[in-house]
């Protein structure tokens, strides 16, 4: 590779990428942890371990994965069908997948609540079965199943559009029927796509806060997730609080997206 | 009988995977639509409009506007710019330069609106400072623009970067040994070859913009009919009971979506191929 670079715009390009990066997301982010770190272990401790964060994180980081895990599912369902089959009205299906990325989540927020409260729509039905939909931790989870399966349809999706019938055909001249050749030949191919999808709806889901809101019904240590509960910190001026709840979410959520990070990368070296 | 080809499913098998998957995006995404617009106009037109008309909802739909003006442009210059660098040069620190791009995804909302407020709030850096010269920040318009902006700084980038990567550099590097500037290359070469994706990008961008929730909420304060977005009017209606108006708003947002949605496949017809990255 030549040292001299050929097109112009290195610096320039460099230049307002490097100011913007700073300005906008790292210095900020610096300040939340400088802010953090101004209180000291043992409060951090105390924070941290308080019952009411412990509920918090164990209803976002298990809802958040639970939705993730079923969005997979469902999102694998969905691909496939738009990859593979014709059927009447499937451009605008398609077309409509992306809804939950362009519907502001406030918007979903008071819809899903208004469909899965006990009166309504499909809450009434739900409310039969003994569940309850709207203002339950299984309200958290259908919000953030809502907000995640399409980042699992649209990981899997060119994936699946990439595969040649050659392997399929292959499997099948040596006797194997549909089912074993999904099983054995197809789906170890999608399996890197569905992690990455897995892992874009997990990691937007533990953030998530507008569709949460109005369906969870916000009761402490019941159906409060983090993100609430940094907003009630700062809602009370306790800023340290809220720095140190924060803090302590994001590096949980970066140490976990990078866990996810290293299993894939395995993954890929296994199938390659 | 026509042989079935071994490379698809019987019939039954076909349709009832079929059955499944629109009964599921029917009850998921279709039905929340739906319900949208009829809740907005459960009580006539009247109340749609007068809720639309009201001075709260003007002002809120106002800010909307004015902080998506902002905000949009300046993610565009950035975006534009960060592809380029990423898809045109190769150098040290290129894969964390990357990553950074993509880091507002992985931060909620709500920490976005969090930072600024560490920043430059009451108890805040520059909180003092910024007293002393009757400055503010949070609880007013910049704050909502910087948080907006973070959110919002890697569409334009995302939609960019895999779109640029694939058309490699060889037609750049062709007219600078034809003598072209920057600029002359910029215009003429690059412009005409990712058009449609960068207006997927904006779109998307702006989509957000105008919806973002979470991390506005954090600095807007909520005062009526100075800082509050149309999706925060849509939840101070809401908490107010007044849910009519509360889904007019919405509705109007939804709409917002589905115009977003259209011109996308619109985009997407046009390039003759999709555009699937991640959002």
């Amino acid at each position: 590779m030549p040292k001299q670079r050929v097109i112009p715009g290195f610096g320039l390009s460099m230049g307002i990428t490097i100011f913007w990066l700073s300005g906008i997301i790292l210095i900020p982010l610096a300040a939340l942890f400088l802010k953090a770190a101004g209180l000291g272990p043992g409060e951090w401790w105390n924070i941290l371990t308080s019952p009411r964060v412990l509920a918090a994180a164990k209803l976002t980081f298990g809802a958040s994965a639970a939705a993730a895990g079923v969005s997979m599912v469902l999102g694998l369902l969905v691909a496939w069908v738009l990859v593979r089959y014709e059927f009447p009205g499937k451009k605008v299906l398609d077309a409509m997948v992306d809804l939950p990325f362009a519907l502001p989540t406030a918007v979903a927020g008071i819809t899903l609540t208004q469909i899965y409260a006990p009166t309504g729509w499909l809450g009434q039905y739900l409310a039969k079965w003994g569940i309850q939909g709207a203002y339950s931790p299984t309200g958290v989870f259908i919000a953030l199943t809502f907000i995640g399966f399409p980042f699992v349809v649209r990981t899997v999706q060119p994936v699946m559009e990439d595969l040649g019938p050659e392997l399929e055909e292959a499997s099948a001249s040596l006797g194997a029927n549909r089912w074993t050749t999904f099983r054995r030949v197809i789906f170890p191919l999608l399996v890197p796509a569905l992690i990455t999808g897995f892992t874009l709806a997990f990691a937007r889901a533990i953030g998530e806060y507008g569709s949460v809101i109005f369906i969870s019904g916000n009761l402490p240590m019941k159906t409060e997730i983090l993100p609430l509960l940094i907003v009630a910190q700062l809602e009370q001026f306790k800023y340290e609080a809220a720095a140190v709840i924060a803090a302590g979410m994001l590096l949980v959520s970066f140490a976990l997206l990078f866990l996810i990070n290293l299993l894939q990368r395995r993954l890929n070296w296994q199938t390659r | 009988m026509a042989l079935r080809p071994v490379t698809t499913e019987s019939a039954p098998v076909r349709w009832l995977l079929i059955g499944l998957a629109v009964a599921i995006l029917t009850l998921f995404l279709l039905l929340p639509l739906a319900a949208v617009f009829i809740e907005a106009f459960r009580r006539g037109w009247e109340v749609f409009t007068a809720a639309l008309t009201e001075d709260a909802a003007f002002s809120a739909i106002k800010l909307t506007l004015i902080a998506a003006a902002i905000s949009v442009p300046l993610n565009t210059i950035f975006g534009v710019a960060a592809a380029w660098l990423i898809t045109k040069f190769r150098f040290k620190g290129r894969a964390l330069l990357l990553s950074l791009i993509d880091l507002p995804f992985a931060v909620s909302p709500v920490i976005a609106g969090l930072v600024f407020v560490l920043m430059f709030g009451a108890k805040g850096w520059f909180g003092p400072w910024l007293m002393e010269h009757d400055i503010r920040i949070i609880f007013a318009l910049p704050g909502i623009i910087l948080a907006t902006v973070f959110v919002t700084s890697p569409f334009v980038a995302r939609e960019l970067i895999p779109l640029m990567e694939s058309q490699g550099i060889d037609q750049e590097e062709a007219a600078v040994t034809l003598g072209a500037s920057g600029l002359q290359i910029f215009r003429r070469v690059t412009i005409p070859n990712i058009k449609w994706g960068l207006l997927y990008g904006v779109l998307l961008c702006n989509a957000r913009a105008m919806g973002e929730f979470g991390a506005v909420s954090v600095v807007s304060g909520h005062i009526r009919g100075k800082t509050n977005t149309l999706p925060l009017h849509v939840e101070v209606l809401y908490n107010e009971y007044q849910f009519s108006a509360a889904f007019a708003c919405a509705a109007l947002l939804a709409l917002l979506a589905l115009v977003t949605l259209g011109l996308k496949t619109a985009v997407e017809h046009f390039t003759g191929h999709g555009s699937k990255g991640r959002h």
